[in-house]
């Protein structure tokens, strides 16, 4: 059998022009049923497609998040060492007092195990595309930024009546007396990263890059390296409570990111 | 009806202040103590307002919802049951519970005010509510409708109690009839706060809202029995034939009510104990720390006890029925208790098996907290007792409630009608005419 010989590198690219906007409008639809805009869902996200189905990259596959910059976080828990530098760096940026916490570290300890006895989990606000908070806010004070898809608090709104607190499945608010509003982790977005910095606090503070913070419908960002890659497993926090969030977890050691990043450094900055 | 001009005092049963001038000094005694209790409680927590509630409060950032939250529960619930109950007659027209109704809405709206009384010491910024529950609603929010409904039942409930004083009687039912269906629809809302919280396993599904209303309703049974026989501790005058028929019913209808309850404890229990998300909190009432407050309170004193003496009170022993339902008052306090606190009591994180979050969350009511509890329940217990004397232990006054040619009937206590010629009892006979 005989194949043509079909010279790839040296074929002109076509361009769009000579496609009618019926076969375009066909692609469109193709994207938007993959990201779930089609079947009337607002509320999409990667998220509830890892595990199932991983995206395999390219830039029409970004369509997918409802936001951007949508910014994510992906924790390599094999990487936090407990050393609460995030915590210090939240707490003082933020000015949190000392009875709440936007962040902090779980401690989970094993016994029988032969690599490591315990194991140091960050938690945080997981910035939920269908977030229980913002549903179970009276007065709208509690809102999913439309651009950045950060939970946000407009200060101001609240009143107070702390059922965001148990709403939210992360324990991640507590009320501020001094604010005199709920508050909780906008991901540094007043602090800094609408001055135009573009690191949280916690992440800019970790010293071992377990915090990784970015953007992810970015696709040089690290995070969307980090989590459109079938090597190593990606999971969310209590899944079965269909949040949709935007931190994600994996093991992240050393070796098998830099196989993933294939040359990338850890950190941006 | 006459259409004969009358007294409005003596119509509304109004006996004003000058009732309350003449009341024994063993009840002026009374009135005063739970005068001064809702004073100073007032006043502590207007301290704890200015000092921060963070400082005075034992509620902590995972347990956010404390005593106060448990005891506006106790106060909406009970209110909520009473309008239910007290709907039976006046609204749905079951002839036997019509006497009940005067003091039911009356003692429903002061459970209502002394709930929102209480909820303004919980919620941080209760003057922004006013503001941004009306300029930026959350039609998907629990506690949006939770708040809006509730507030408009009150407002069906002072409307219609107005018209049950001046005897407009198809007006007070059809408000009665909307004071009810919001204030089922504000119920069932303040239950799906609780069942809609995604983490939380106590409370999360539908369990709640439905157990909310059965348990209000059972709630609103054991307070109007409470009163109505305080109510004649008070003054023997306003027990009549009618009046004790309600009893009788109101008795049965609570006896069914606390079968009810006791039948969905059961099976919160059994279900729980296989539930991964409920198991340590079911163990906690089982054996551990709550079990005093399952145990004696929610489940010998909120059940058991006054299952038993309103059996055996047969629905005409005043003495036992005031003993049940006031130490039901005390059950089903805790029984609202043990529903708020240990639903937080369980970290969301635990099931993550970290050490942080291994054990069960501790909570301790505070004093202001104490406080502020006991000066909401002073302030509904002082409307009783000034509305006994100032009301005319809500009695209406015999001839407006009776029409011309009318009569109570001893049998079933309503009011019958005579045809011309027909005797009183040819006239029960026709009424109760079974074949």
């Amino acid at each position: 059998m005989k194949f043509p010989n079909i010279n790839l590198d040296n074929l002109k690219n076509e361009g769009t022009e000579s496609v009618t906007a019926q076969e375009r409008r066909k692609f469109l639809k193709l994207g938007l049923a993959v990201a779930g805009v089609y079947a009337g869902g607002k509320i999409l996200s990667l998220t509830s497609l890892v595990g199932k189905a991983h995206a395999s990259g390219g830039a029409d596959l970004v369509k997918k998040y409802p936001y951007n910059p949508h910014y994510s976080m992906v924790i390599r828990q094999s990487l936090c060492i407990d050393c609460e530098k995030c915590v210090d760096a939240c707490n003082t940026i933020n000015e949190v007092p000392d009875y709440g916490y936007r962040t902090r570290i779980l401690t989970k300890k094993y016994t029988g195990t032969l690599d490591r006895q315990i194991e140091f989990i960050p938690v945080l606000c997981n910035h939920c595309n269908d977030a229980p908070c913002v549903r179970a806010c009276p007065t709208v004070a509690t809102f999913k930024d439309p651009v950045t898809g950060i939970v946000r608090m407009d200060s101001k709104r609240c009143i107070g009546c702390k059922t965001c607190v148990l709403a939210c499945p992360y324990d991640a608010r507590y009320f501020d007396a001094t604010r005199h509003a709920i508050d909780k982790c906008d991901f540094c977005w007043e602090k800094r990263l609408s001055k135009g910095e573009k690191q949280t606090g916690c992440s800019s503070a970790c010293p071992t890059g377990a915090r990784t913070f970015g953007n992810l419908t970015d696709p040089d960002n690290i995070v969307y390296k980090l989590v459109h890659q079938i090597e190593e497993k990606v999971w969310v926090m209590r899944p079965a409570d269909d949040t949709k969030p935007n931190i994600f977890y994996m093991k992240g050691n050393m070796q098998s990111v830099d196989n993933i990043l294939r040359g990338q450094k850890f950190k941006t900055t | 009806m006459t259409g004969r001009m009358v007294d409005i005092s003596k119509r509304w049963g109004f006996h004003g202040v000058e009732a309350l001038k003449n009341s024994s000094p063993m009840y002026k005694m009374v009135m005063g103590i739970f005068a001064i209790v809702t004073l100073i409680g007032a006043a502590i927590g207007i301290q704890g307002f200015f000092a921060g509630y963070h400082h005075v409060y034992g509620v902590t950032k995972q347990i956010p919802w404390g005593l106060l939250i448990s005891t506006y529960i106790f106060c909406v619930v009970t209110s909520t049951g009473l309008c239910i109950i007290s709907s039976i007659g006046h609204v749905f027209g079951g002839e036997a519970f019509m006497p009940i109704a005067k003091r039911a809405v009356f003692m429903s709206i002061m459970f209502m005010l002394g709930g929102f009384l209480i909820i303004f010491f919980d919620i941080e910024n209760p003057f922004r509510m006013a503001i941004w529950n009306v300029i930026s609603p959350n039609f998907s929010s629990n506690m949006w409708w939770m708040g809006t409904l509730y507030g408009a039942y009150l407002v069906f409930m002072v409307i219609e109690y107005y018209f049950l004083l001046d005897q407009n009687h198809s007006l007070s039912r059809l408000m009665g009839f909307f004071g009810l269906m919001v204030g089922i629809a504000a119920h069932s809302n303040l239950g799906g706060i609780f069942g809609m919280l995604h983490g939380r396993h106590f409370w999360y599904g539908p369990y709640l809202p439905i157990y909310f209303i059965i348990s209000a309703a059972m709630s609103g049974g054991c307070a109007i029995l409470f009163f109505t026989t305080l109510g004649w501790k008070i003054n023997p005058d306003i027990m009549n034939q009618r009046m004790e028929r309600a009893i009788k019913s109101v008795t049965q209808v609570t006896i069914f009510l606390i079968c009810t309850i006791i039948f969905f404890t059961i099976w919160k229990i059994v279900t729980g104990m296989v539930s991964e998300g409920k198991h340590l909190i079911i163990m906690s009432f089982l054996t551990g720390d709550y079990a005093i407050n399952f145990w004696v309170f929610e489940i010998f004193l909120g059940m058991i006890l006054p299952l038993y003496l309103l059996f055996k009170s047969r629905g005409n022993n005043f003495n036992m029925i005031l003993w049940a339902t006031g130490l039901m008052m005390i059950g089903i306090f805790f029984m609202r208790y043990d529903i708020v606190i240990p639903g937080q009591m369980e970290s969301v994180y635990h099931s993550l098996g970290v050490v942080e979050e291994a054990n069960l969350l501790i909570y301790i009511p505070s004093f202001h907290e104490i406080m502020i509890s006991i000066m909401g329940i002073s302030f509904i217990a002082l409307a009783y007792f000034a509305g006994e004397k100032m009301l005319n232990g809500h009695q209406l006054e015999k001839h407006e409630i009776v029409p011309e040619g009318g009569y109570i009937c001893p049998g079933c206590g309503a009011i019958h009608f005579m045809e011309e010629g027909e005797s009183e009892e040819d006239a029960m006979k026709r009424h109760h005419r079974i074949w």
